[in-house]
């Protein structure tokens, strides 16, 4: 993970007011998950035992939406709501093996689970209590990542 | 209730949503759609010990996304529960055939319950499954900094080479963890 970009000065009130604004789009984003049965483990397993196009359909039509969105918020150098510029962080590529080394180790547990972060949390509120200590699992994972940062090829 | 309420949505309206949830958290805050960045925040918060990983103002970086993130709970509420469509996800035959063949019978629910509940944690294959699949889910996301949100969604639509490495790569992982793994987990 890089390091997390600093925040621009709001003033309070401001803050608040957006604060909702973010749990409005989670609520929104965790029925997605569930009504559109991404947070499925069957779902999950259609796509990668390349059984059927639901998923990739998915991500197509999530990128066919996102990618000229975020293309012209960046053209046209538009604002957030709170003020700042809109600016998309890049991804520091340097040798690329953190990507490689790191999906595959996340891609290993999500042929298993069937879950990755954001289904986690959307099937924690859809009542599959178990999921608690799949999420206990991921944070010991995380956990683990940071104390062992330092020694890890990125 | 409306019936139309309960049943689950085909991808064409799944997937523009997906992609606008990530154009409204930029337009609203300038923020990065991701959810695994919240495991790190959320070990900063309670745990952070003397890592230095964990060593920075979570509530600065994070608090926006662990709020995001307590609303994807409450949606998952929502429509997991309040919205429960009566169906079987609507899984091809050829992917209903394959995963009854590696054992599976139950096909009702989100996830098949014969694998996700609590009893399976007296066995070694419910534990290796749920908390070794969890711990590889924690550990890699961190690693390469971004999950199927960050790098599959706003990474890739970024045109970010670096997503595009770590979406082939889960998905490589996760189909080799799905065809070799899997048959040895499900119980028969």
């Amino acid at each position: 993970m890089s390091a997390p970009p600093a925040a621009a000065p709001v003033t309070a009130p401001q803050r608040e007011r957006l604060l909702g604004a973010y749990c409005c789009i989670g609520i929104l984003f965790g029925v997605v998950l569930t009504k559109g049965e991404l947070a499925s483990w069957f779902r999950i397993q259609e796509a990668l035992r390349f059984k059927g196009p639901y998923l990739y359909e998915v991500f197509a039509s999530a990128l066919v939406v996102a990618a000229p969105g975020f293309a012209l918020l960046k053209r046209r150098r538009a604002r957030s709501l709170a003020g700042e510029p809109i600016a998309i962080a890049p991804k520091v590529l340097g040798s690329g093996i953190r990507y490689v080394l790191g999906s595959l180790s996340f891609g290993l547990g999500w042929g298993l689970i069937g879950v990755c972060p954001g289904p986690l949390f959307a099937l924690l509120g859809a009542g599959v209590s178990v999921m608690a200590v799949v999420c206990v699992a991921a944070l010991a994972g995380t956990w683990v990542y940071g104390w062992l940062r330092p020694s890890l090829p990125h | 209730m409306f019936p139309f309420l309960l049943k689950s949505w085909p991808w064409y309206v799944t997937g523009p949503l997906v992609g606008l949830v990530a154009i409204g958290l930029l337009v609203v805050g300038n923020k990065p759609f991701g959810i695994s960045a919240n495991l790190r925040h959320m070990c900063a918060a309670s745990f952070p010990g003397r890592v230095a990983f964990f060593q920075y103002d979570w509530r600065r970086a994070g608090l926006w996304n662990l709020v995001f993130i307590a609303g994807v709970v409450a949606g998952g509420f929502v429509g997991g529960v309040l919205l429960r469509s009566p169906d079987p996800v609507a899984i091809t035959p050829q992917a209903h055939a394959s995963l009854a063949a590696l054992g599976i019978r139950d096909f009702s629910g989100l996830v098949p319950r014969e694998l996700f509940n609590w009893r399976a944690l007296l066995s070694v294959r419910g534990v290796v499954m749920m908390a070794g699949g969890g711990f590889l889910v924690g550990f890699g996301t961190s690693w390469a900094g971004g999950c199927t949100s960050g790098h599959g969604i706003s990474g890739l639509a970024d045109l970010q080479p670096a997503s595009l490495i770590a979406v082939i790569s889960f998905f490589a992982a996760g189909a080799a963890a799905s065809f070799f793994l899997l048959p040895l987990l499900v119980p028969r």
